[in-house]
């Protein structure tokens, strides 16, 4: 039996099982907090890892493994960033929002705020960074297929977009955050132990020696300087702008994660703020190992692959991870043990895929929902059946959509996308999270203009780089219309998106000192907080 | 499901008390300097990352060198910082936030998970 048809198993015992789970979740998922936030019912452990299933995208299983495969030490420059991000979730946002929050990332910035300007900027910045992330894994899951099961052909990927895609949407809409929870909770089980396994051999095959490992990895990629930072980002042969572009990657990993909505929206499934940093706490812990175990499958496809076979499988080395499981096996059980390791690795990395993208697909169709149909098109008139309907046909439409796109953007370089979220997220989101949360003079002006001004200045920002055109490695290499000099947008749009978010506040007189003190009260102390259901 | 009306006044009455103003000094005068000097930390490595690459890339124990040390260092220091900020929360903060919570909710409707 080859690899392929072995992982092809593996991975429809994972939809099955995945499957039977978000079935019986939808028998108990009768009320809006069920449908949106899994009835407040989950433990801090279980968030937690399903906090981990949400955040370890393919990008940064796959993604990160590879860069260090064939960069080097620069790779680890990723999983920093998206470790420190945590605490700015942990210290800053997790409980208060939690505390103060109901459904969506809306609901703590509508607070004190005029709700329908408010609730339309969240809605479009939630949808807008949601389907960036989606495409990016979308488009990811069609290359990897033909990559881990030998199948090629541009027909063939598009249909593993179309099937990645349907088994999303049966998640999200019949098994809503329950369903999409459990997914991510048994992701991240599968994920962790086959990642933890493949480092546990290779660190075995040297002799528990990570000098040894170091040495051999930095050996076989014959690159100087391989162990250390500067072969991919910043290079001394980009000059100054390649270091700053750096520093605005840097930002961007860890202030965007406290801004993702598909990760704030974690936070209400648990049913009080303390079971909100108990997840958190879980969720940094899983998070954390898995990125050390990372650096070990980076360095050890580098070391056992060796960079000119994993560049003949993917120029970008996403297939590091899954080759060095084939070789590690083979090395220690044979032909027979490696055949067996690729198939689970690669299982591994399908079930990543779709745990991610379905709790995607649940951020953005639960804010069209909740934000824009609920508030802003009837204006609170609904009931909160109509707006579960709602949610679910939106989750479908979503879906359809990206898995349009993701066929349409099949072979293009999207892998930008996911960075260009976080960038975002940071600029838009996160100050008027930060703003809602801690200063009292803040106001619906303020709030509508840290929105726009983040999300619309590291937009323009990005369609005017070198990612977009001027570049070889460019979305339109053809076309040269690039201004911006750095690929990252984070380091001018962030700022600029907490500028904006005070020039618009201080330029507006309103402020409701009775709302201000209320969602203070409420955020810091807990009172009136939305309770887990009863059943 | 629905969220009991409070009085706005009864808000006003609380933020404006001694206990929830000392509570609010607490929680702030922990998070804002550490979150702070978390990321000037980050910020730190990522700067030497880019400009202070020979420093960086100094062999300390066989292949171990200064960068892949820092880098670890921030892992140690993201998990003593959360383990310390759940500790603080704990013993400053809980106690005097049920305590408030509880006042204000009033008697068993109060006493939530």
């Amino acid at each position: 039996m080859s690899s392929g048809t072995l992982s092809t198993i593996l991975f429809l015992l994972f939809v099955a099982v995945t499957l039977g789970i978000t079935f019986w979740a939808s028998r108990n998922t009768k009320t809006a907090a069920d449908y949106y936030a899994g009835g407040r019912s989950f433990t801090g452990a279980q968030n937690g890892l399903a906090i981990g299933g949400d955040y370890m995208s393919a990008a940064s299983f796959l993604g990160i493994a590879g860069i260090i495969a064939l960069s080097g030490y620069d790779g680890f420059l990723y999983s920093i960033g998206f470790l420190v991000a945590w605490l700015v979730a942990l210290l800053l946002v997790a409980e208060l929002m939690r505390n103060s929050g109901k459904f969506t990332m809306a609901d703590v910035l509508a607070f004190r705020m005029s709700p329908r300007p408010v609730r339309t900027a969240a809605g479009v910045s939630t949808i807008t960074v949601s389907i960036f992330y989606l495409l990016a894994q979308m488009v990811g899951a069609g290359a990897l297929v033909g990559l881990l099961l030998g199948i090629t052909g541009e027909a063939a990927k598009a249909w593993t977009i179309v099937a990645v895609g349907i088994l999303m949407i049966i998640y999200v809409v019949v098994g809503g955050m329950k369903g999409t929870t459990w997914v991510q909770i048994v992701k991240a089980v599968l994920l962790m132990s086959g990642a933890t396994l493949v480092t546990l051999l290779v660190l075995g095959k040297f002799g528990f020696n990570l000098s040894a490992l170091l040495g051999e990895a930095a050996a076989q990629s014959g690159k100087p300087g391989f162990l250390e930072p500067g072969l991919k980002y910043g290079t001394e042969a980009q000059g100054l702008a390649g270091k700053i572009d750096l520093i605005s990657l840097g930002l961007a990993l860890v202030l965007g994660t406290a801004g993702l909505p598909h990760i704030l929206i974690r936070f209400y499934t648990v049913p009080t703020a303390k079971d909100a940093r108990k997840s958190v706490l879980w969720g940094i812990g899983i998070i954390g190992v898995f990125y050390l175990l990372t650096l070990v499958l980076g360095f050890g496809a580098a070391a056992l692959v060796g960079g000119k076979a994993i560049v003949a499988q993917d120029k970008a080395g996403n297939t590091a991870a899954p080759q060095l499981a084939e070789a590690i096996g083979t090395a220690i059980f044979g032909d027979l043990g490696g055949t067996i390791l690729l198939a689970i690795i690669a299982a591994v990395a399908f079930a990543t895929i779709l745990a991610v993208v379905a709790g995607l697909t649940l951020a953005s169709s639960s804010s069209f929902s909740h934000d824009l149909y609920a508030h802003v098109f009837k204006r609170g008139n609904v009931t909160e059946k109509e707006e579960v309907v709602v949610a679910r046909i939106s989750a479908l439409v979503i879906g359809a959509v990206s898995i349009g796109l993701g066929i349409l953007a099949q072979g293009q370089n999207v892998a930008f996308l996911v960075a260009l979220a976080f960038a975002v997220a940071a600029s838009g989101n996160l100050p008027a999270i930060l703003y809602s949360l801690f200063w009292k003079r803040f106001n619906t002006s303020g709030a509508v203009s840290a929105i726009y001004g983040g999300l619309g200045s590291a937009l323009i920002l990005v369609i005017f780089s070198p990612v977009v055109s001027g570049s070889a490695t460019a979305l339109f290499p053809g076309a040269d219309f690039a201004w911006f000099p750095l690929q990252n947008p984070g380091i001018v749009s962030i700022p600029l998106g907490f500028f904006a978010g005070w020039l618009g506040t201080v330029l507006s007189k309103e402020y409701n000192a009775s709302k201000y003190a209320e969602i203070e009260v409420r955020s810091m102390t807990g009172v009136g907080m939305e309770k887990a259901d009863g059943h | 499901m629905t969220t009991r009306e409070h009085d706005s006044s009864v808000y006003e009455q609380v933020q404006g008390s001694e206990e929830f103003q000392e509570l609010k000094r607490r929680f702030r005068a922990w998070t804002f300097p550490m979150t702070a000097a978390f990321l000037a930390w980050y910020l730190l490595y990522v700067v030497m990352s880019g400009w202070a690459r020979d420093f960086m890339g100094a062999k300390v124990i066989g292949n171990i060198n200064v960068a892949l040390i820092f880098g670890v260092l921030q892992f140690v220091s993201t998990f003593a910082i959360a383990w310390a900020y759940s500790r603080h929360m704990e013993k400053k903060i809980d106690p005097l936030a049920d305590k408030l919570r509880h006042e204000v909710e009033g008697g068993a409707e109060g006493t939530t998970k």
